[in-house]
């Protein structure tokens, strides 16, 4: 009587609260996204009386289905709100403000200028104009915002994506996944010391051109730099002697097998767990200079980099023509920075999922200001980085969820449910941010989020080592109980037939 | 005119840019993976468990001749044999008797080592619920887009796995490690080799998608070492791992040999017990996953076709002034306009 309860609570594993309710409700969550776009139009494109007759906010929505699963909405106009917000200004037509062909501006910051079309001219009315402006602000602010493909790329963690776009695949295959931090490592890599001593002033370098980007970026991710010069360090793939253009040359097959025999010397901080980006500028030793890398068309590389996903990039410097054959040995040599950084530069945006997408036809872009990256790009970012960070934290959760559901004898220490608590609760303020339109705030929650729900997923704690199968489980217990269940059955038995007995007796008397 | 040229070369430019991405696609789209792990166990330890310890060495040397850095495989050795005092031959480990093989090498890198290879141990590394402060090399940092090759081999029975002489694995935590790994997107495909007595036992259990699993023989079957070498004065390695040596010294990084002629290595006549394998769960056929795609590390690259141009930093000026097409000076080579 005593026995069994007591023994039932000191086998118990301890296992604290979790809100589970909540945690399936975000399972079938609608994910809203909101944009604001401020339209101004300019003088000539609407009369006095139709400028009245424009109604001061209105609301589009449009519902997009991700296999079913997970459905988003989009947009609505609205005014005023910095981050993740757009300012489209409408044009006459006659104006000469963009060339003939281009009906389309998208300005650095998150500015875009749309040229009204040649059959709105004055007479139309008010809701003629605004259907015929409506496709043209939604295809600006696809390129300039989110699309159908960015958010269904990003929420492919949720849902999985269909071998569909051949390009998308690849773009979701090259950018680093939504981590907390990244590092960078500059590697000088000088198979030759003995003909070239290179000079690169690298600090100067990443002060100037990369720290902008990087700062621009803060919000999305932390990043820390370092950077070596390795000597001796070979490529591992012969480069082969074109005769024609009297160079040596790496053409596009062979320089999959480049990274390989580097990489194992690079090196890496111990310390941390974040990825890692590696760009490498390669100066070739003297005996194999110039070199340069041709494609699959054999036509050389401008750049003369290459890069590879989620890894990082490699740049390939030919000094040959700093110093002249007759020189002394070895040669002093200082490395131009900006025209190697801009290389890493490019391959940097590529590498964090800034992909610059083909513009549609008309479209005419800025050059992308100093810093590297435009606003609006960086919004881009950050709408598919809240999107995929909501995205992962939601299937961390529910699978944690899951996973200490179906094992019994896991312990859940009070650490764990705080964690999955924050997480639950950051996940819902983000997923209402991002229907409030805050992309700023909406990817803060995102983050916390998820570093909230990979702590507790990854708790050293949650080890399941506590498996027992059921056979095992017999067969402890029956030669700790049997032997003293057999008396207490005997005598259940005779307490059963003695009673019975008497109760024949009762009977025999009473008749 | 200026307008003509500078709509010819934005048309071409475009052009040659969906046709890259369109080549470069097709090197991604068969496999799906951009990095590759290696997780190497041997489980046993003393002496005259050597055998275990040289076919985790041998599988070593291969993945790292065919690519897989240091930092990318987690080697687990239960035992040190090749500085044990009883080594004829101190500081190698030998796969034939003829000597000819030192898998030992020059530059062996191992995680874990002696009374680091446990049960726990194991399963901390496959499902990522390491304590913080270990270092990086322990660490199985794998994500959506790698291809890992876990190889276990020691002494195993129906179900389970024997480690250190003290503790075991079974089947169902095995499988339940994958599924947590699988859960967190750790992989994108898993490919699982055991070298130990009724070794299909152990993968029985599995449930997880994008699995493929090799195993030295069947339930009921001992799995048999190759040949004793009577200098050193034990066997030096098991069949199957001997046969499948022999085989991957034959794969170079730019091989096309695909998955089914590893299901061929080492048949009964020469490893006296059935090797079997499982392919339900893994989503592609076979006979297109490349050796190379688990065993090695063939990195795909893109060229780099935009650069930068920061040697004229031009801040930019009001909206309006920017478009008059002079003055603007190409930042960005790829949406620059070519007026001048």
């Amino acid at each position: 009587m005593v026995g069994v309860p007591l023994w039932w609570r000191t086998t118990e594993t301890y296992r604290a609260w979790l809100p589970v309710s909540q945690i399936n409700e975000l399972a079938n969550m609608q994910l809203q996204l909101s944009a604001d776009v401020e339209v101004v139009f300019a003088r000539g494109t609407v009369t006095p009386e139709q400028q009245k007759k424009v109604p001061l906010t209105q609301t589009q929505d449009e519902e997009h289905t991700v296999d079913g699963d997970l459905i988003f909405k989009a947009w609505d106009h609205r005014f005023e709100s910095p981050c993740g917000s757009l300012v489209v200004y409408v044009i006459p037509e006659s104006s000469s403000l963009l060339p003939e062909d281009m009906d389309v501006y998208i300005g650095q910051r998150r500015t875009a200028l749309l040229r009204i079309g040649a059959q709105m001219r004055v007479g139309r009315t008010v809701e003629q104009l605004l259907a015929h402006l409506e496709p043209r602000i939604k295809q600006v602010l696809q390129v300039m915002s989110f699309s159908h493909t960015d958010i269904t790329a990003a929420l492919s963690d949720r849902v999985r994506l269909s071998p569909g776009n051949k390009e998308s695949i690849a773009d979701s295959m090259r950018a680093f996944k939504s981590s907390p931090g990244y590092e960078i490592t500059f590697s000088l890599l000088n198979p030759d010391p003995k003909s070239h001593r290179l000079h690169w002033d690298i600090e100067g370098a990443v002060q100037t051109y990369i720290q902008p980007l990087l700062t621009k970026l803060a919000p999305v991710a932390n990043f820390s730099l370092d950077s070596q010069t390795l000597y001796y360090a070979m490529l591992g793939v012969n480069p082969r002697f074109d005769s024609s253009s009297s160079a040596y040359t790496l053409n596009s097959d062979s320089l999959a097998h480049v990274i390989n025999p580097v990489e194992a010397r690079l090196g890496s901080n111990a310390a941390s767990s974040n990825p890692v980006l590696n760009f490498l500028l390669y100066v070739p030793d003297a005996h194999h200079s110039p070199l340069y890398i041709h494609d699959n068309k054999k036509q050389e590389v401008p750049s003369n980099a290459f890069h590879s996903p989620r890894w990082g990039g490699i740049m390939v410097y030919n000094v040959n023509g700093f110093y002249r054959p007759e020189a002394v040995l070895p040669v002093d040599i200082n490395i131009n920075m900006a025209k190697v950084m801009g290389v890493f530069l490019a391959q940097l945006r590529l590498l964090l999922g800034v992909q610059s997408s083909t513009a549609p036809p008309g479209f005419l872009m800025a050059p992308c200001g100093s810093t590297g990256l435009a606003d609006w790009e960086l919004d881009r970012l950050m709408w598919s980085r809240s999107v995929e960070n909501v995205a992962t934290a939601t299937t961390t959760i529910t699978s944690l969820a899951q996973l200490l559901d179906q094992i019994g004898n896991i312990v859940i220490n009070d650490n764990i449910a705080e964690q999955v608590s924050s997480a639950v609760t950051s996940l819902q303020l983000a997923v209402a941010e991002l229907e409030a339109g805050n992309l700023g705030f909406a990817l803060q929650y995102s983050k916390e989020a998820i570093m909230a729900s990979e702590r507790a997923f990854f708790d050293p704690s949650l080890l399941h080592l506590l498996y027992f199968p059921d056979d095992q489980k017999f067969a402890i217990y029956i030669p700790l109980f049997l032997p003293m269940c057999v008396p207490i059955l005997l005598s259940l038995l005779k307490i059963v037939s003695e009673a019975r007995q008497k109760r024949r007796e009762k009977q025999a008397k009473k008749d | 005119m200026k307008i003509l040229t500078f709509f010819s070369l934005f048309s071409t430019f475009l052009s040659a840019n969906s046709i890259n991405v369109e080549e470069n696609a097709g090197q991604f789209f068969s496999s799906g993976h951009t990095n590759n792990w290696a997780v190497l166990v041997c489980t046993s330890r003393f002496w005259f468990n050597y055998r275990h310890v040289a076919n985790t060495l041998s599988v070593y040397r291969s993945v790292k001749r065919l690519g897989i850095p240091d930092s990318h495989i987690v080697l687990m050795l239960a035992d040190d044999m090749a500085c044990n005092h009883r080594n004829p031959k101190p500081a190698t480990v030998f796969s034939h008797k003829n000597m000819e093989l030192n898998v030992y090498g020059d530059d062996v890198e191992v995680d874990y080592r002696g009374y680091e290879v446990t049960v726990e141990n194991f399963l901390r590394v496959l499902t990522g619920r390491l304590p913080p402060s270990t270092p990086r090399s322990k660490r199985l940092l794998s994500d959506d887009r790698s291809n890992i090759l876990i190889y276990l081999t020691g002494h195993g029975g129906n179900g389970f796995l024997k480690f250190q002489d003290s503790e075991e694995i079974s089947n169902v935590e095995l499988a339940d490690a994958f599924e947590q790994m699988w859960q967190k997107r750790r992989y994108n495909e898993l490919l699982f080799i055991i070298d130990t007595c009724q070794g299909a036992s152990m993968y029985e259990r599995f449930y997880s998608p994008n699995l493929m699993a090799l195993a030295s023989s069947q339930v009921g079957e001992d799995s048999l070492s190759h040949q004793p070498d009577l200098a050193i004065g034990v066997h030096l390695m098991d069949r199957y791992t001997f046969y499948l040596l022999e085989f991957l010294e034959d794969i170079h990084p730019a091989s096309k040999a695909n998955m089914k002629d590893l299901f061929k290595v080492c048949p009964k006549s020469q490893c006296v017990s059935t090797p079997g394998h499982r392919t339900d769960l893994f989503l592609r056929d076979p006979g297109s996953a490349l050796i190379t795609d688990f065993f090695g590390s063939v990195r795909k690259v893109e060229i780099t076709m935009e650069t930068i141009n920061l040697t004229d930093l031009i801040k930019e000026a009001e909206i309006l002034y920017i478009l008059s097409l002079h003055q603007v000076d190409p930042c960005c080579d790829k949406y620059c306009t070519f007026g001048h």
